[in-house]
Order: C-alpha cells, then structure tokens, then sequence
C-alpha cells in the first residue's frame, strides 16, 4: 500500500538547514495499522505530510497503492489528499464555524460528490456514534466529540489510508481508549490506519511499531524495510 | 453545494468581523452613495427637460448665433442676430409667429425693495412660444410695444421679493435706472432655466433695446411653426433666408444655429452628462479607496485563517476552491457595501430634491450599474488576497499557531 525509498526531506533555516527525514525506507501493506514513535523532533509529523501528499520529499520514491506520487504537481496532490487520504489532527482542527455535519460533508464537497453528500455524513458522524450531535458546534462538543467528528471526516470519502498524527495527545486516557477503539474498528474493515503517538499504550494496540530517530527508521518492525 | 456553503461561511466571517468589515465598506458606500445620488441628479434634469420641452410643444424652433471658437476660449456668443432677420423669417409660409429676444440681468428696485433679475426684452409672441400666462393683470399689447412704452410683466417669485403684500399692478418699478409701470404678474412656472420667467421681468424689447441696453442685435429668435407644420422643411428655410440676410458665400459655414427641441433636450442631457462624468470620476476615487479598504480586510482575514486554510487544503480543498472561497467573501463585502451604499445614496438624492429641490429620479439601470460595479471592485481588489491564500503551502499553513 506505502512503500518509502530513500525518502529525504530538508528545511533550509537560516540558522542552517534542518535534516527532517534522511533516507526514510518504510513499507506498509493494506489493511495494517501501525503506529509511528519517536521523540519529538525525529521527524513524525514531517513523514505524516510526506505520507498524506501534503508535501512531496526532496529526494527518494513514494509508491501509494502502486502509484508514484512523489512529484506531482499541487493540484494532483490535493486529488490524491481528496480520494484516498483521511487526516486526523491531534488538536482536531475543525472549522469553528461549521456545525458537525458540515465539518464532515466538507471533504465530499471538495471531492465533488454529486448526490447525497449529506446524508453520506449523517451516515460518518453516526458510524463514530455522534448521530445525536449533527447540528452542534465544535465549540459545543467535547474534547472526545471533537476527535470522533474529526474522524468521521477523515473516514466520509471512504480513504484507504486513515492518517492520525498524536491523535489521543490532546484528550485524557479514558476518550484515548474511545478514540483507539473507534481506529480498531475502522482497521477491522479493512483501512490501512497510521497512527503518530507518543503514548505507548496506543503504539502496544498497533500491529507494527515503527521508531523514528534523527529522520530515520531505526527499529523496523516485522515487514519494514523490505 | 459548495457555492451555498461558501457563501455562508464567508457571511458568517463577515458578521462575525462585524465592525471591521463595516469599515472596509466604508469607501464602497460612499462611492456608490454618490454614483447613485448623481444618477438620480441626472435622470431628474433629463425629466425635467423632457416635460417642458412636451408643455413647449414640438412646433418651436430657436434660432441662436453659432458659438464662435476664435473668440476666447469660452467661445462667445456672436452678437449678429438683427430684428430684420426676426422680420424676415414671417415671409415663411410655415412660421406662424417669431419673437426676438434680449436679455440683460440686472437689480430691480421698488422703493426701499432690492431684487436681482433677468431682463428680457420680447415681442407679445413670446409670451405664446413660451406659454406664459398672467395670474393676475395682463400682457403689454403690440401698440405698446411699437410705442417703447415703459411697461413690465413680472415673474411671480420677484412679485412676491418685491412688493409683499402690496398689489404690484399699476405700480412703478425701476429696471437699470428706468422706471417700468408693472401691468402683469406670470404664474409660477418653477423652471429653473436662464430664462426662468418666475425670477424675469419681461418689457418690449424696443424700450430694452433702445433704452436700456443700447442695443442693435438680439440674442435668440424664437418661431412656432403653424399647426401639423413641417419642422424640417421650417428649419431648411429659415436657415436659406437667414444665409441670404448674412449675405454668406455658398462655401462659408452658417454664423447661426437653428435648434428643435430635441436638439435643446440633447444639449441639456450634455450638461448632465458632463454632470455626470465630473461626479463619476468623483465616486471612482472613493471607489478605489474602497476597493483598497476591502483588499486590506481580506489580507488580514487570509493571514488570520492561515490554519483553516490548512486545514482546508488537507481535507482535499484545491488551490482553486480556496481561491474561490475568499473571493467570495470580497465580492459579498463588496456588494453589501454596493448595498448598503445604494440605500444611502437614495438617502442622498431625496435630501437634495427636499432640501435643494432639484427633482431626482431613481433608475433601475443605476442601481444595476452600482450593483455590477461593487461586484466588480471586490473581484478586482479581492483577488490578490485570494490568491495568496490559494498559494500557501499546506504544511506551513497547519503550522501556524
Ligand atoms: N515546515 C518546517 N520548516 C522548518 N522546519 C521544520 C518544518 N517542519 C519540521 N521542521 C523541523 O524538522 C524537524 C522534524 O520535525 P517534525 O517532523 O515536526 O517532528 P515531530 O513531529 O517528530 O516532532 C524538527 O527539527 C522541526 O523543527
Ligand atoms: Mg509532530
């Protein structure tokens, strides 16, 4: 499903540039659900944007689904992000001034889904159990709704690939296990889920661990690197 | 869908910037205010010149010397109009009647009373070519005339500056230092021309020319042709005999204008169209201050949303939907300022035909162009925000705190 060769990504600073990624080889198949550790700086996020086409590597192939994808122009990148990817932030990222079924219905809006776009989300938000908060405003949710809403609009165009970066860092241990039940179920249909953590007990859940450090993989599970 | 839910997005924004987004519109306002108010200006000229060219009636020619270019750069009136010429034009079959006419301005006194007015020395047809009537009293007759009797009709407004509640009839008045017995007050016409008859006394012209002003030309012919007459044909004859009074050469250029009065309302619309053009370049600078006020809000509002903007790309938004998303929103604070402008410049021209009195009329078409015009400014000045927007880098954009 994702296979990394020699991914490298580097941000020139003025203090000097900064080495994100340097050579990162990686290969997930479909329908595994792995989870990405590392400290903090090792270059995660960096490889989440690389994996979720939102910013291509400098160097090195990505292949999703068979398909090479590292360099494509902008607007090809956002059809892919738009068709196959689902992000879901740490900190939720919804649009304040969108109710919850429109946070959801957005992403089909911009994939140009012709009919049913609403009721494709009804049928999103009460997949991750919120049928009874369409109408309410993320600032009329919780921490936990929030995240499951978030969710549900990662899931609503039906991706293969569902991205989370830190997705149970900002709420506490008890939504945590909401939340990674709600990923275990979507993995159990058969998505490919990455998940970024910092926690080892959502990393445990996971099939495959993978670690970063300084930009590379250096433990890689069972079937990296291959 | 999209659309629907952008543009509710983008009202919502604007609503909740409220005060700031009032601002931004401030100049939109003002120059629509002021395009519409000068329109409706225009249009109640344009009316007003129509009416009185429909009481005139159709029949009425004005015979004027052609505006020399050499003279000045005004152009000043040539002076070569005589009453021979007047004379001349009844030996047309068609013209039922002619009246030559002077005119001076001058202060018109009664006793301790002082008023500034026009002097129009005339004939008895002008009185008939200009559908003028007495509200009280009468006209001076052709005997008085041919006998340069000191007899004055006198507009109503001046009526009332001067006398009061006195009764002017068979009263003395001094015009330029000769006193005029007053044997007639006009009804109130309310015209505003240079010949507004409210604000004119009206003497034979052979005492104005001989007494007051010295004068051996006149200033305009008027002629009516008779009924179901042929203007054409009229203006082609008068034109033939007045190059033979001239005695102008076959190549020389005619030294008189003949106007209908179609041609009079196409130089009054030329007035309001200069009018317009002087407070078009007006609203246009308020316009373009407007314009740079929407494209400041809209930056601001860009770099504000740098996140949502992100957020937006990463969920699949293109560069184009972004870009669409915000112009947009300009192009709806444009045109609520087009709005809202359009509401005050109604404002505006009803305080000045109140207050002024000056007849406004509003124009669908006005408040079209105004709409299509606030339109435009927002696509013109949002456009460079939104595209900034549509440029930024998803990553830096999620990035920002
Ligand atoms: N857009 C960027 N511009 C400059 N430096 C960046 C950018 N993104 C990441 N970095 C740097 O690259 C390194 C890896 O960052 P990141 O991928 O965010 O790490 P992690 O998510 O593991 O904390 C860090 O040193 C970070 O400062
Ligand atoms: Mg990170």
């Amino acid at each position: 499903m994702v296979q990394l060769e020699e991914i490298r990504k580097t941000f020139p600073m003025e203090a000097g540039p900064v080495y994100a990624l340097r050579g990162v080889n990686l290969h997930i198949k479909r329908g595994e659900m792995v989870a990405i550790t590392g400290s903090s700086g090792s270059g995660k996020t960096t490889l989440m944007n690389i994996l979720g086409c939102l910013s291509s590597p400098d160097s090195g192939t990505y292949r999703l689904a068979g398909e090479e994808v590292s360099n494509l122009s902008q607007q090809q990148l956002a059809t892919i992000r738009s068709r196959r990817i689902g992000f879901v932030f740490q900190t939720f990222n919804l649009l304040p001034r969108l109710n919850a079924l429109q946070n959801v219905e957005l992403p089909l809006l911009y994939a140009r889904a012709t009919a049913g776009a609403i009721d494709r989300a009804r049928h999103a938000l009460e997949r991750v159990g919120l049928a009874d908060r369409v109408e309410h405003f993320p600032n009329q949710l919780s921490g936990g709704q929030c995240q499951r809403v978030a969710i549900a609009r990662a899931l609503v165009n039906e991706p293969s690939i569902i991205l989370a970066d830190e997705p149970t860092g900002a709420v506490d241990s008890v939504t945590s296990q909401d939340i990674m039940k709600l990923f275990h179920s979507l993995h159990a249909e058969g998505r490919t889920i990455i998940i970024v953590t910092h926690d080892q007990g959502v990393a445990a859940q996971c099939e495959r661990q993978i670690v970063l450090k300084d930009g590379t993989v250096t433990i890689p599970g069972k079937g990296g690197n291959s | 869908m999209l659309f629907w839910t952008t543009v509710r997005v983008a009202l919502q924004s604007l609503y909740s910037s409220g005060l700031r987004s009032f601002l931004a519109m401030l100049g939109i306002i003002i120059g629509v205010g002021a395009v519409i108010s000068m329109l409706a200006v225009g249009a109640g000229a344009q009316m007003e010149v129509t009416q009185k060219v429909s009481n005139m009636g159709t029949n009425l020619l004005s015979v004027r010397p052609t505006r020399s270019r050499s003279q000045g750069a005004a152009g000043a009136a040539r002076q070569n109009l005589t009453l021979e010429d007047a004379q001349s034009l009844l030996a047309i079959p068609q013209i039922a009647e002619v009246a030559p006419i002077v005119r001076d301005q001058g202060q018109i006194k009664y006793y301790e009373q002082n008023a500034p007015a026009s002097i129009i020395g005339t004939a008895v047809t002008y009185f008939s070519t200009r559908s003028l009537q007495t509200e009280r009293g009468r006209i001076f007759t052709e005997f008085e005339t041919e006998k340069s009797m000191r007899v004055v009709v006198i507009g109503s407004t001046l009526a009332t500056e001067l006398f009061d509640t006195t009764d002017p009839l068979g009263e003395n008045i001094r015009i330029n230092g000769e006193d005029f017995r007053v044997i007639g007050i006009l009804k109130a016409k309310g015209d505003r021309d240079r010949d507004n008859p409210d604000q004119a006394v009206i003497v034979p012209y052979t005492v104005a020319m001989k007494k007051m002003m010295g004068a051996t030309r006149i200033q305009d012919i008027d002629v009516r042709g008779a009924e179901n007459c042929d203007m054409t044909a009229i203006q082609n004859d008068i034109t033939l005999m007045l190059r033979k009074q001239h005695n102008l050469l076959p190549d020389t250029d005619n030294d008189f204008q003949v106007f209908n009065q179609a041609e009079l309302l196409e130089t009054a619309s030329e007035v309001s169209r200069t009018f317009t053009v002087l407070l078009g370049s007006i609203a246009g600078i308020s316009m373009v201050v407007g314009g740079i006020g929407i494209m400041n809000m809209m930056l601001l509002t860009v770099s504000e949303r740098t996140r949502e903007i992100g957020v937006r790309k990463a969920i699949g938004g293109q560069n184009k939907d972004i870009l669409l998303q915000f112009l947009l929103e300009s192009i709806l604070i444009s045109c609520l300022g087009g709005v809202l402008g359009i509401v005050f410049g109604c404002g505006v021209a009803v305080a000045i035909e109140n207050f002024a009195g000056y007849p406004t009329v509003l124009e669908m078409n006005s408040i079209l162009f105004a709409l299509i015009i606030s339109t435009a400014v927002g696509i013109f000045f949002g456009f460079y925000p939104a595209w900034r927007a549509a440029q930024l880098d998803p990553i830096e954009a999620l990035r920002w705190e």
